[in-house]
């Protein structure tokens, strides 16, 4: 009866003649966290930014809520209700951590061509920035300056900033990564926390993450998906194994 | 620890004092009997604007734009051209020179701002020059040599600008103005976008912001006040040539910002003030006097992080 939130059939993109996304297609619905792994270089970027809109598809189609969203600008994809994290953090630097967040939220508040007021005055906009600092543990360090924060807290700024849009769906492009095993720990709690209303696309190095979160794993090699199912299908998969898990790690770590 | 929500201006009595003395400036002016300090004030503050309007995208919005003086030149001409045809009417002269300059801004900006960087200035640069050599050309209007403008703008008698006490004063309104205005449009919602796009275009898309409209917009308003600037400048020098939108004026504009501090509300017009008083000073010491300029420039950009407005203001905004 639902139709799933997000759904990708045979997207590809080629750089060159490299296929970095082939054929990609997967599924994925509300309350639900679908994982992708992949060795380095299989296209798991790839795939965020295409289905973010900061990559462009060659072919392929992706229906977000029922909309077709293939050929949409980022930003119309972040007025939908799709938010991202990305790999490398990207935040606004010369900004406090409440700003930071601030901003995300003004973003969904209806146009900003509103010259005169001061932006501090608008109460909607600190409020729910001081609420999604707090959902994700920052809520100490809300003047800070989001250039001076530590990596992991910086993670966290983000996980924050996408959340404060309450978007119906987030891309988490390795939230883990860089952690250490009491921040990944709390990233973990705090991802269970969102399942139940928003679908999670993540990908992620960390296989302790991925196995205690994931509902579903997808698994891309060569920008292909090889393998999609339960973490325990995923765990047992012959092909799986092969190309990613253990025996002989060829495509680097 | 630097913030971009700026609180409003640390140095209250400097900012009074500033104000204060400009208010008494022609008084004393005239008690001295010194008429030429009043034409370098007013000049002063022209270019005090103009260098306001280009901080307003060089300081706040990192767009280098190397073609700024351009405005100044569409400005002057909208007063300059009506003029030539005994056309004097102060608000006909003000409409154009605002629609001139924002009608200019929006058509090459829909252009300029899908680049950025180094192609960002050229093509700036380039659109700057178009219009150079447009004005050059142009027979009718004195081509290279210019126009003169026999009369200042007319508002019905109601505001005699051919008295220059009053020009001096409808030019401090108008710095003023240009500073209130700048101050709550930067730390206002459209001030968060433009200063979020600059510090991270990327991720302001990925939150959802449109950012190339309000990069526009705020390039068509930066437009605009630098065409009051010119507008000013016509009445003020009586006359009118394509070398006032020359690139080397341009260049002049974001040293200006740069010595004052680009992203400092003051700081344009603390530049604007240096350079005027180092040209009025050391021109008349030596002729080599954009030497010292220079070195001036040097220091702040070595050692003077925020520039010279930094004085003006605790809390600085972006370097």
């Amino acid at each position: 009866m639902n139709a799933p939130l997000l759904e990708v059939s045979t997207l590809s993109r080629n750089f060159g003649g490299i296929a970095a996304a082939s054929e990609v297609s997967l599924e994925l619905a509300r309350g639900e966290v679908h994982a992708i792994i992949g060795p380095n270089g299989a296209g798991k970027t790839t795939l965020v930014s295409l289905l973010a809109g900061e990559l462009r598809a060659d072919s392929g189609a992706i229906r977000f809520r029922g909309e077709t969203i293939t050929n949409m600008p980022v930003h119309a994809r972040a007025q939908r209700g799709l938010a991202r994290t990305f790999q490398i953090t990207s935040i606004f630097p010369e900004f406090s951590a409440l700003e930071n967040v601030a901003m995300a939220i003004q973003a969904h508040a209806g146009h900003s061509f509103r010259f005169w007021r001061p932006v501090t005055q608008n109460a909607i906009l600190q409020q729910g920035a001081r609420n999604a600092l707090e959902q994700v543990g920052l809520a100490g360090i809300p003047e800070r300056n989001a250039g001076e924060m530590s990596h992991g807290e910086h993670r966290l700024l983000e996980m924050a900033m996408a959340l404060a849009t309450q978007p119906a769906l987030l891309l988490l492009d390795e939230p883990a990564a860089g952690l250490g095993p009491e921040e990944t720990t709390a990233m973990v709690a705090i991802l269970r926390g969102l399942r139940q209303d928003k679908g999670i696309l993540l990908v992620e190095h960390d296989m302790d993450v991925v196995f205690a979160i994931a509902d579903r794993i997808t698994v891309m090699v060569s920008g292909r998906t090889i393998a999609t199912g339960s973490p325990e299908e995923i765990r047992e998969d012959e092909n799986v194994r092969k190309a990613y898990l253990g025996d002989g790690v060829d495509e680097g770590a | 620890m630097r913030q971009l929500v700026q609180k409003p201006p640390g140095r209250y009595w400097l900012v009074f004092a500033a104000v204060l003395v400009l208010l008494l400036a022609p008084a004393a002016i005239a008690y001295l009997d010194q008429p030429f300090y009043l034409d370098v004030l007013m000049r002063l503050m022209i270019l005090a604007i103009a260098a306001s309007s280009l901080n307003l995208i060089l300081g706040y919005s990192g767009m280098i734009s190397l073609g700024h003086s351009v405005y100044i030149g569409i400005g002057a001409y909208a007063v300059g051209i009506p003029a030539y045809y005994d056309q004097y009417n102060g608000l006909l002269q003000l409409a154009l020179a605002l629609g001139g300059a924002g009608l200019f801004a929006l058509v090459t900006g829909l252009i300029c701002l899908r680049t950025r960087g180094a192609y960002f200035i050229m093509i700036t640069l380039a659109f700057a020059q178009m219009m150079y050599f447009t004005f050059v050309s142009i027979e009718e209007y004195g081509g290279d040599d210019g126009l003169v403008i026999y009369a200042r703008s007319d508002f019905a008698g109601l505001y005699d600008l051919e008295n220059n006490v009053r020009l001096y004063y409808l030019v401090l309104g108008c710095l003023l103005l240009t500073l209130l205005l700048v101050h709550r449009i930067v730390n206002s919602h459209f001030g968060m976008v433009i200063r979020g796009a600059k510090s991270n275009d990327r991720r302001m898309q990925a939150v959802g912001f449109p950012t190339f409209r309000y990069r526009l917009t705020c390039y068509v308003i930066s437009g605009m006040i630098c065409g009051l600037a010119g507008w000013l400048m016509g009445n003020f020098t009586g006359f009118i040539s394509p070398e006032m939108m020359d690139w080397t004026r341009s260049g002049e504009l974001i040293a200006m910002v740069i010595l004052g501090g680009p992203g400092s509300l003051f700081g344009p017009a603390i530049g604007a003030a240096v350079f005027i008083l180092m040209e009025t000073v050391l021109a008349e010491v030596t002729i080599y006097w954009h030497l010292y300029l220079g070195l001036l420039l040097i220091l702040v950009a070595k050692f003077g992080r925020g520039g010279l407005g930094g004085l003006f203001q605790r809390n600085r905004g972006t370097p």
